[in-house]
């Protein structure tokens, strides 16, 4: 919030006589519209590029026309489409939940984007407590996706819903207890805390150390599921339930959910890039842009998996949860914890 | 309905008949215990066309189109099934060019189906990419048959007597092109899909079919060769000199997991893709002169009298039991499909599957809706 309280004395002349109030939540505003500009512009770029890469590697091109250079415009005249499209609302559907459950789970997404630490300064609000609000809050994306499924009254739906529901609550014990190991050597829960914490040159990022490189990748594979991507994509298997728990949305109602899970998708690109892969440091460039190039690297391997991997049933994927990933991450916790006990002494 | 089946715990879930992955209008009612299935009823019919009405009503050549239509993916096997039987009825005797081309087409169809049935496998069990790389080379194999007869999907190709075009010159070399692009792109297959960890999971313990489950359903074909039965019309009963090449049969081995799964029958899909391959290389080789047309009988008029003749298609054993009373127009023509005698056995093995267990048997057990209702 400093940040743009900066940004607001130096730009806005006359910042100082507004009454108290409003210049509290003026720099508040201004970051939530920076969030909310990152979290609609994201999901653009990511649909296009997630076509294009995903047509490439079927053989074939993709968008070509929409705007003229290998359609980038394409998800804008998607998004367009969406907009004036009908809303059906299903007839014995509940109308409040049906309604609400779109907002929630985009709300769960958004929420999260505010302690992104683009760079050293530039960051929306700096918690004390980052990473556990990050994932508190994601999780309200979960009571969104039951509201969805329930709400439709539509069996196919209940079943995508239910899916959701246990295979990302299963898969996010796993995925804290990884970023736990981030957090012992760290000792803070702050993202800029974690992020400076791995300066000083490439080696020093995390994903180099001895026990936070396999909690990468159990934080990696863990994030998969919550944003259900294949080979978790269960809950929205094309082939199976038609849709899953957006079956019955259309017109901008669906369009909060793809966007909400295209913004998930670069959430959890960007806080793996945070605990691991050295955040916003980097040689030469600005830090935003090592950020989002580093989250955008993260977001290709996702959507490479997606086009790669055939798709896990339900009890298998809850079989990786519990009895592989869950046993790997508490003894990796085990072992970052031996391993702060031994170089600093009991604390 | 009765009141007993509702035992208060169970969900009854309609898949279909509009459904991205039940291989056409197929209706499956599932009664589901969470995820769990408790009985499946399929319920067909939504694509049924007269065939054998239609049969009744129209001259024998007039039928073979109609032929086409029932399996439409591997079109040259079907009308290949009834084009013998009637000749069976005639007793003509084809020429070798038209058997050589005869079989030829059939096993170009038998690969085109395959790659077809292996690509949807692929996208229902949630791996879209190689459902891509197979339908890329599909279309490789429609523009060869578009080359020859004009058709890309329905080709009233194989006549009584002979066949309807005889092929162009150039045919034989871009067909070899064709093959030998083709072997590289099955092999990167099995690397991409056939021991994916994740594609092993979902369909190596999926939907056993035993044998003594298969031969008491009557089950043919390639899924009676995934349950580890020895059996292929072509080696068994031969036809159009079929005992004249070499070839290989390749039944399921049960490598990873009871024999009779769902990755069995994929398997044996793939290897048999390979030794079609092998039998159109040896009928290029051995093409011999002749023309196509010259037993075509100007006047198709059976004698009195009744045949069943069978052949062995993508799908399995079809057989078409004809009854002629002598005059221009069939009397009967009964067709005995692979697929609806192969669909019949979905709900025995299903007790138990989970539903997404349900979409790998039946994308496995490879229908097509068009032969089921006929």
């Amino acid at each position: 919030m400093n940040f743009f309280r900066e940004i607001l004395l130096e730009q806005l002349p006359g910042f100082r006589e507004f009454p108290s109030i409003v210049q509290t939540f003026l720099p508040m505003l201004l970051g939530c519209l920076v969030c909310l500009a990152l979290v609609a512009l994201f999901p653009l770029i990511a649909v296009w590029l997630e076509r294009k890469v995903s047509a490439h590697m079927q053989d074939r091109l993709g968008p070509m026309r929409v705007g003229g250079w290998h359609g980038w415009a394409q998800t804008i005249a998607d998004g367009v489409k969406l907009l004036t499209k009908e809303d059906i609302i299903p007839k014995g559907a509940d109308k409040l939940l049906f309604k609400l459950a779109p907002l929630v789970v985009f709300v769960g997404g958004f929420a999260a984007f505010v302690v992104l630490p683009f760079s050293d300064q530039f960051i929306v609000s700096d918690l004390n407590i980052g990473i556990l609000y990050v994932v508190a809050i994601s999780s309200l994306g979960v009571v969104g996706v039951i509201m969805a499924g329930w709400a439709s009254n539509n069996k196919y739906a209940l079943f995508g819903g239910m899916r959701a529901a246990a295979q990302i609550v299963s898969y996010e014990i796993p995925t804290v207890l990884a970023i736990l190991t981030v957090v012992i050597p760290v000792g803070s829960l702050s993202m800029q805390e974690i992020v400076k914490a791995q300066a000083g040159g490439v080696l020093n990022w995390f994903i180099f150390q001895p026990v936070t490189f396999f909690a990468f990748f159990i934080f990696y594979i863990g994030t998969l599921a919550e944003v259900n991507r294949t080979p978790f994509d269960i809950p929205e298997a094309e082939s199976e339930l038609v849709a899953g728990y957006h079956t019955e949305y259309s017109g901008m109602r669906f369009a909060f959910f793809f966007l909400a899970e295209y913004a998930n998708m670069f959430l959890v690109s960007a806080i793996a890039v945070t605990l691991f892969l050295g955040g916003w440091h980097g040689p030469w460039l600005p830090g935003p842009v090592w950020f989002i190039f580093k989250s955008m690297c993260l977001v290709f391997l996702q959507m490479w998996l997606r086009w790669t991997l055939p798709r896990l049933r339900v009890d298998q994927l809850m079989y990786v949860s519990w009895k592989v990933l869950l046993p790997i991450a508490f003894v990796l916790v085990l072992a970052a914890g031996t391993i702060a006990l031994i170089t600093e002494g009991p604390a | 309905m009765q009141v007993e089946a509702y035992a208060g715990e169970e969900m009854v879930l309609n898949m279909g008949p509009q459904h991205p992955s039940t291989h056409g209008v197929l209706r499956l009612e599932l009664e589901t215990d969470g995820e769990i299935v408790k009985k499946v009823t399929p319920h067909i019919g939504y694509l049924h066309r007269c065939f054998e009405k239609h049969a009744e009503n129209i001259d024998y050549p007039g039928v073979i189109p109609f032929c086409d239509r029932m399996d439409y993916i591997a079109s040259m096997n079907n009308s290949l099934g009834y084009a013998l039987t009637i000749e069976k009825l005639m007793q003509i005797e084809v020429n070798e060019r038209v058997q050589t081309l005869r079989v030829l087409m059939a096993e170009l169809n038998r690969i085109a189906s395959h790659l077809l049935s292996i690509g949807t496998y692929a996208m229902d069990i949630g791996s879209f990419t190689p459902f891509l790389h197979c339908f890329r080379e599909r279309e490789k194999i429609l523009d060869l048959f578009e080359w020859v007869c004009g058709a890309r999907l329905l080709y009233n190709y194989n006549w009584v007597g002979g066949v309807s075009h005889d092929i162009p010159s150039g045919f034989v070399e871009k067909t070899s092109e064709f093959l030998n692009q083709l072997e590289p792109v099955i092999a990167e297959m099995d690397k991409l899909l056939s021991y994916n960890k994740i594609f092993l999971a979902r369909t190596a313990a999926v939907g056993i079919i035993n044998k003594d489950l298969a031969e008491s359903f009557n089950v043919t074909g390639p899924n009676l060769r995934g349950s580890g039965i020895q059996w292929d019309l072509r080696k068994e009963e031969p036809y159009c000199a079929y005992e004249t090449y070499d070839f290989e049969v390749p039944i399921g081995s049960g490598q990873f997991g009871p024999v009779g799964s769902c990755w069995d029958r994929y398997y044996v899909r793939v290897r048999e893709m390979e030794q079609s391959i092998k039998l159109i290389r040896q009928a290029l080789d051995r093409l011999p002169e002749g023309d196509v047309h010259e037993m075509v009988p100007r006047r198709v008029k059976p004698p009195k009298g009744e045949i069943y003749g069978r052949t062995e298609t993508p799908r399995g054993e079809l057989g078409y039991y004809v009854i002629s009373n002598g005059g221009l127009i069939p009397f009967r023509v009964k067709v005995k499909s692979p697929c609806f005698t192969v669909l019949s056995v979905l709900p025995a093995i299903a007790r138990g599957a989970m539903v997404a267990d349900i979409i790998a048997i039946i994308g496995s057990i490879d229908i097509v809706m068009g032969e089921v209702d006929r």
